[in-house]
Formats: structure tokens, sequence, C-alpha cells
């Protein structure tokens, strides 16, 4: 994504389009004092009253502090967008997306009923699709797009599953009704239900093993990055979890699953982190890190003092959110002004770069959690939540390892870039407009007054939200330095274990990524080989059943409908022959005649044109019968479709090669399609008979007659039916015609589009 | 197919079968009719044409593709849909009428000549891919 000239105008739309997220933050800020002091708002609006679901909005503390997040980080990536796009193309559908993503998540953070967050769950997913697949022209990014919309969409799949067991147990899909009841831990579906959810929230998260998607996701602009796959999407696992643990938690099967789950995940992408030199990479595996540390303490059991694992989460959120699209915007910026994000080509942007420097450093000190910024105070809360916790030493340990392998990395993204001698090859760099860094300065600089106005961002954020997840309202007072506790100590140590491997990094990171390559199994190359197996079994399958003969398809087509509808006749036994000739009018007897005879005259017919016009007089039979019988509009449209029918099979035979030459079939095939013809005609006829032979039941025919004209003012019942009163149906079948023209028109180019593609292709250099 | 009787002929009979098929589609509501009937004459009609005239001429009274044709007519049966449910609290696809100087017209109608158009739309694409194929 370097093609960008700076000389092309940001379109007006692209900043008008950031007063969106500004306004809703606004109006999200005058929420909180109400949130804050422990009340929670909701809207509603009817959508499906029959199915009890409603599309409910509901504003409590975790609520608001994501919407915030959304809001207000997205107003700073809406704006950073403008000119990081700046002469790139298709920047209105890039904005587009971005919005909609953007609406799709607040919705997801928002939404009372589980069906709207399910919805509005597939709806970032979509975006998120999009996004990754901008530069729909690389093959990776193609790649990256669909890896991330199968890995999320797959788990996203268990979880509506999940939602559905959910709701059916807990007697209502709405999440606060939900929280206001009893939690669901001895329901006898709760373990399918915890793993279910658990699928949805663990892919979306990005949690190992389905890890992978994230770092590929980064093949998307760096505003997406920034905005998607680091501070808000892939949250929404994060979020899901927290949202349930009232319902779901508090079990021995959720502090294993989501302890181990998260810790294995934190320290096992901390370390690969530290061994990618993309700049982007580097981020996206620490993104991997935070989410795992927060699965980690959502689910880890509390201990007997204060310090639920909660805040500790809800913290690490809040912490990581900020630092983490600061720095994702500065390496966009240090892309944009170098032409490159690879560490080993970066060093000594500092004097040339200062204000991207001075967020970078800002931000990092922020990840690396040094005093006094708010990074610091989630970490030391993090030692605090883990010693207290039963599971204590593994927590503890597990926190450490990540933690120290996190401050490593936050010097090689925040300090390595712009220290140190300049790499002379690379076009001069210069400091971004101001866009640029505006957005991650101002959240650099919210990483460091919130650690030094802690109180405040805990009263009016942080404790709500947690108070949300724990269930009941919780109190704490952080302090910058509560004295020589275990966790400070803890706190110093990783630090100072961070810095010496910084120093010491050309030894250890070379045996790192040594040791990290002698894992057998990763995640991208098993997600590889599925999707080979998948194509190489959908081509097993398409050569066993389309063999390409369209007398093969009919004849199974019509074998299946026989024999099934003959196997249906003799197992319910309805067989009622009929007694005797019925009595009939000589109109009725010549247009049975007529119909036989012009079957025979098909089935005979040397031409295939006769054979065609034979059959047309078959149909024309049939629309007599209808009219015959008191139904003018369907012997209309019979007789209709039937001209249509022969119109467009002989417009098929003139196009065809002659066939006087073709070969004739044999005995053995014409005996097998008359059998097979004959069993589906009796079959159906024996069907007609049974369903005439059942007493008729004119209630609804008598409902439409008598209100057709009063209420949908017609005097025409069936036009009344169709347009009106089952109008769904009849949109449900223009949108089937629709498509399957679409489809047939596909079928019939096909193969004069492939050659023209292929001839373009060529001509454009592709392979 | 190209013969001087069928040449002239058609010139009158598409007219007609036009007029007829937008008169079945109007009539739809009281008498035998509707927009799918009117949509398979219109077809018809059209088919001729292209016998006779060949697809680019078609495609020129046409004006428009008939895959847009059949987009837009399933654009209007949608949205009429959304007629009543606009004004007020109604589900999707509820009918709504007004009288125009004595004659009641709803969304029923749009949403009729929605499936008059996606008819057209979907008989075409088929009728101009067969006869435009190599």
């Amino acid at each position: 994504m370097t093609g960008g000239t700076s000389g092309a105008k940001v379109p007006a739309y692209a900043r008008a389009v950031v007063a969106i997220p500004v306004a809703l933050f606004a109006w999200f800020c005058t929420m909180v004092p109400q949130v804050a002091g422990g009340a929670s708002l909701y809207w509603e609006v009817r959508w499906l009253p029959q199915q009890g679901i409603a599309l409910g909005f509901h504003v409590d503390g975790l609520a608001l502090l994501f919407a915030l997040l959304i809001t207000g980080i997205g107003s700073f990536i809406l704006l950073y967008a403008s000119e990081y796009m700046r002469g790139q193309a298709h920047v209105g559908r890039f904005t587009a997306f971005l919005v909609s993503f953007m609406l799709a998540m607040l919705g997801l953070v928002l939404s009372d009923n589980l069906v709207g967050l399910f919805v509005f769950w597939e709806l970032t997913a979509v975006t998120s699709f999009l996004l990754i697949g901008y530069s729909h022209e690389e093959a990776t990014a193609r790649r990256a797009a669909l890896q991330g919309l199968l890995v999320t969409g797959a788990g996203a799949l268990a979880m509506l599953a999940g939602f559905v067991l959910l709701g059916e147990a807990a007697g209502t899909y709405s999440l606060r009704e939900m929280l206001a009841g009893a939690g669901l831990a001895d329901h006898p579906s709760y373990a399918a239900i915890l793993a279910l959810v658990l699928a949805g929230a663990f892919t979306k998260s990005a949690q190992f093993p389905f890890h992978f998607w994230l770092p590929n996701a980064m093949a998307a602009p760096t505003p997406v990055s920034a905005y998607l796959h680091s501070a808000t999407m892939v949250k929404a696992g994060v979020f899901l979890l927290a949202r349930v643990s009232p319902i779901l938690g508090g079990t021995a099967e959720w502090a294993a699953v989501l302890t181990g789950v998260g810790a294995f995940t934190a320290v096992y992408s901390a370390a690969v982190a530290l061994t990618r030199t993309d700049l982007k990479q580097v981020l996206a595996y620490s993104t991997v890190m935070a989410l795992g540390t927060c699965v980690m303490f959502i689910g880890l059991p509390p201990g007997d003092g204060f310090a639920p694992g909660a805040l500790a989460a809800v913290t690490a959120v809040f912490v990581h959110a900020l630092y983490k699209a600061a720095l994702f915007m500065a390496a966009g910026t240090i892309d944009r002004a170098t032409g490159t994000r690879d560490l080993r080509a970066l060093g000594g942007l500092g004097r040339a770069m200062p204000l991207t420097f001075a967020a970078s450093a800002l931000a990092s000190l922020s990840m690396a959690g040094a005093p006094p910024f708010l990074g610091f105070l989630g970490k030391e809360m993090l030692y605090s939540t883990a010693l207290d916790s039963p599971a204590g030493l593994w927590a503890v340990a597990a926190v450490f390892l990540a933690s120290a392998m996190i401050v490593t990395v936050a010097l090689l993204v925040g300090a390595f870039p712009f220290a140190g001698r300049r790499e002379t090859a690379r076009r001069e760099p210069r400091e971004g407009r101001w866009p640029l860094w505006v957005g991650s300065l101002t959240l650099g600089a919210c990483a460091l007054i919130g650690g030094l106005w802690a109180p405040a961002a805990f009263d009016s954020l942080l404790l709500p939200a947690a108070s949300a997840v724990a269930g009941r309202g919780l109190e704490f007072h952080p302090h910058l330095w509560p004295g020589m506790k275990p966790e400070v100590l803890l706190s110093a140590a990783t630090l100072a274990v961070g810095v010496i491997v910084y120093w010491r990094r050309a030894a250890l990171l070379a045996g790192l990524g040594r040791a990290l390559a002698l894992i057998p199994v990763t995640g991208d190359r098993s997600y590889d080989a599925s999707m080979a197996g998948i194509a190489r079994l959908a081509a097993w399958h398409t050569r066993w059943v389309q063999c390409g003969t369209h007398r093969r398809y009919i004849l199974v087509v019509f074998g299946t409908l026989g024999v099934g509808l003959a196997a249906a006749i003799a197992v319910k036994g309805v067989a009622s022959w009929p007694t005797g000739l019925p009595g009939a009018s000589a109109v009725e007897w010549t247009l049975a005649a007529m119909i036989a005879a012009s079957a025979l005259v098909t089935i005979r017919a040397r031409s295939r044109l006769l054979a065609i016009c034979a059959l047309g007089v078959v149909g024309t039979g049939a629309a007599l019968v209808f009219a015959l019988y008191g139904a003018p509009d369907v012997a209309l449209t019979q007789l209709m479709v039937e001209t249509l029918v022969v119109v467009i099979v002989a417009m098929v035979l003139l196009k065809l090669p002659d066939f006087r030459g073709e070969v004739r079939q044999t005995w053995t095939g014409r005996w097998r399609d008359g059998i097979v013809a004959v069993t589906v005609g009796l079959a159906i006829t024996l069907v007609l008979l049974a369903v005439l032979a059942e007493p008729k039941s004119r209630d609804l025919t008598a409902y439409f007659e008598r209100t057709a004209l009063p209420e949908g003012f017609g005097r025409n019942v069936v036009n009344v039916i169709l347009v009106d009163f089952r109008g769904l149906d009849t949109l449900g079948e223009i949108t089937v015609l629709a498509v399957a023209s679409m489809a047939g028109f596909a079928l019939i180019r096909w193969r004069a589009i492939r050659p023209a593609r292929r001839a373009a292709a060529r001509a454009e250099g592709r392979p | 197919m190209n013969t001087l009787v069928l040449r002239e002929t058609t010139r009158i009979l598409v007219a007609l079968i036009l007029v007829f098929s937008v008169f079945m589609l109007m009539r739809g509501h009281n008498e035998p009719g509707g927009g799918f009937v009117g949509g398979l004459i219109a077809s018809i009609a059209f088919s001729l044409h292209a016998f006779v005239a060949g697809s680019a001429a078609l495609r020129k009274v046409l004006r428009a593709d008939p895959s847009r044709i059949g987009a837009v007519g399933l654009g209007l049966a949608i949205a009429s849909g959304f007629v009543a449910a606009a004004g007020g609290d109604s589900p999707f696809l509820t009918s709504s009428w007004v009288t125009v100087s004595g004659i009641k017209v709803g969304s029923p109608l749009l949403f009729d000549v929605g499936v008059y158009l996606v008819v057209v739309g979907a008989v075409l694409t088929f009728v101009l891919g067969i006869k435009e194929e190599k």
C-alpha cells in the first residue's frame, strides 16, 4: 500500500464523514454520568414480535465503554484514513465500508437481543472481509479476506447454535432478562452451550489455535488494521465472554478453558511477535497476546480478597485499545514516509518525524507498562488479581512471561525505528500531514492522562463496565504508588527483563525463532490443508454426480421422483383405484384423446422440432383442462409458458448441430427410459387419485372468497392472493426467477466469456 | 426466418401483443390476468421481435439490458412492500390504497408491475443469451 500520490485531493466526503463518529461519541459521553451512577438505558424497535425478537439496544457500563472506544477511536481512524488513502482507488467504497463496520460494531455491543447481536456480529465479519480484501487484485489480500471470513464465520455458526440453546434454556433471548435471572451452570445443556459460544468468541478474538487469521488480516490497509483488527472487532469475542460471564461463568469448566486457552495464547503469540520483522506483523501478534490476556482474566477464578478478573480484563481492553490504535497509525505513517515496514530497514526517524515519534513513545510506554501510564495500572492489576486467584502461580508466570516479552516488543516498535542511524538508501522521510499524527498523539496522551488521573477513569468508565461483567457493584481505588507490594516488584522485574532482552536481542531472538520453527503444525497450514481437502472432495463429488449429459440428469431426477413417490404410496397404502369409467362429457373425452395422441406423437417423432411442437400441444391440452374447470388464470399462464417453452427450445434447436446423423438410442436405453416415464406417470396419477379421494376442505377458499374484495379490493381472488395476501411468497418466487435467470445466463455465456477473459489476462501479463 | 409476410405482420403483432400484455397486467386484479401472465405475454412479443429483426434490434428496442430490467422489477416489488410500512407500524408487504379520480390504486399494483418486469427480464435474458451465443 504505497501507491498513493501526495498530489491527489482528499475527497470532501472522506473528511465530512468524521462527523458521524464524533457526534455519536459526544452522544455517548452524555450518558456517562447516568451509567456511572448505576443506571442502564434501553431502547427497543419492534422487529419480529411473533418470535419474541425485538431490536433492543441496551447501554450499561460494559456497552458504554465499548461504544466510547468504537466511536472515539473511530473518529481518529476515519480522519487518518482520509489522509492515508489519498490518491488510492475506490476511496468512496473504502469509506463506506469503514462507516458500515463502525455502525455494525456499535450494534453488536449495544444489542440486548441475542439474535440481534448475532446479526451485527456477522455484519462486522462481512465488512471485515470487504476491508481486508480492499486490495482485491492481490492474491494475498484475497486469501486473507476469505480466511478471516471463513474462520470467524464457522465460529459464528457454532455460536448461533449456542445462542439458540442458550435462549431456549433461559426462556428468553434478551440479555437483560438473562442477566437478571439465575445462571445456567446447572442446566443440562450447559456444556453444549459453553462449547458453542466459546467457539464463536475464540475464533473472533483470535485465540489459539484459531489465531492465525488475524496476522494474515494485516493485508488490509493500515487504518483497517488499527481499527478492526486491534482496537474493536477482534475484541468482540472478549466482549461476548464478558457479557455472558454472569450467565455461563463461575464454573470449573469455564475457568479451566478460559484461563488455559487465554494464557497459552498470550505467551505463545508474545513469543512469535518477537521473531517478526514486519512492523504490522509484530503489532498483530502483540494484539493476539493482549486478547489472550483478556480472555484469561475473564475466566480467572476469583480469590478471597477483592480483585475480580473482570476489572483486570476490562482495564486491559481499554489500555490496549488506546495504545494499539496509536501504534498502528504510527506504523502506517512510517510506512507512508519511508516506503517500508521492515524493522531491519528502519532507524533514525526520530528527528525527521518528531510528532509520530512522540505518539509512538507515549503509546509504547503504556504498552510496556511504565509508570505513570495507564498501562502500568493495568499490569499492576493483572498481577494483583493473579496473585489473589487460586490459580495463582501459573497465572502469575503466564502474565510475567507474556508481559516481559511485550516490553521488548514495545521497545522494538516504539523506539527502534526512531533511534540509531538512518538507513540512507531509502527516500528522505518527512513528517506526515496533521491527520496522520493527531490521532495517535491524542490516544497516546490519553494513555498518559488516564494514568495520571486514574480515579476519574476508573470511576466513570472502568468500574461501571467491570460491575456489569461481575454482576455486582465494585469499588476500587487505583494508586500509582501503592507501596512495596509484590505486584509492584513484579512490574519492575517485568520491565527489567524486557529491557535486558531488548539489549541482548540479537542472540536471544535467533534462538527463539529456531525454537518456534520446530512446531510442526500451525493453524495456517492446517487451514490450507483443509481448504485443499474441501476442493478435492468437491472435485470428486462433481465428477461423480455431474456427468455432463442432460439425458442422464433427467433420468436421475425423474427416476428418483418416481421411485420416491411409488415407495411413499406403497408404504402409506393410500392407493385408491378408480372403479369404473368416470362420467365425462364429450368435450372432456376429446381433450383427453388429444393430449394422449400428441404425447404419442412426441415419443414417436423422428425430428426434434416435431417432438417439441407435439409436446407444446400436450401442454396446451393441460391449459384447456384448467380453463374447462374454472381456473382461467392458471390456464392462461400455462398457455403462455407452453408458448415460450416452444419458442426457446426451438431457438436452442436452431443452434444445435444437425442431428440426422446422430446415434439412435439402443433398445435397452429405450426400455429404461420407458420404465422411468411410466413409473413417474403412474405414481403421479395415483397420488392425484389419493388426493381427490380425501374429503375437500373449503375453509381457505371460503376465507379468500369472502375477504378478497373488502380487504384486497379485487374480484380476481387468485390475483389478490398472489399480490396481496401471499405477497411474500410471490416475492420469494420472483427472486428465485431473477436469480435463476442470472445463473442461466452465466451458463449460456460461460464458454464465450472464458476465452475472452483469458485473452484479456494474457494481454495484461497476468498468468 | 425472414419472410416478407412474417416481417410485416410482426410489426403490427408486436405492438398489439405488448398493449395486450399491459391490459392483462392492469385487469389482473378483477379479471383473469396479472403481472405474471402479462410479463409472459410481453416476453412473447419481444421474442417474436428478436426472431424476426434479430437480437441487436431487440436490444435497441429494450434500451436496457434484460437483467437490469429484472433487477428493477425486483427492486420495485420489494419497495412496494415498504409503502405501508413507511406510513405506520404495518409489517412488510401490507397493502395500502389511495383513490385517484374514482379508481383505487394501491401498492399491490406496484408489486404486480415488479412481477411483470422480473418475468420480462428473466425470459429475455435467456432468449437473448441463447440467440447471441456464438
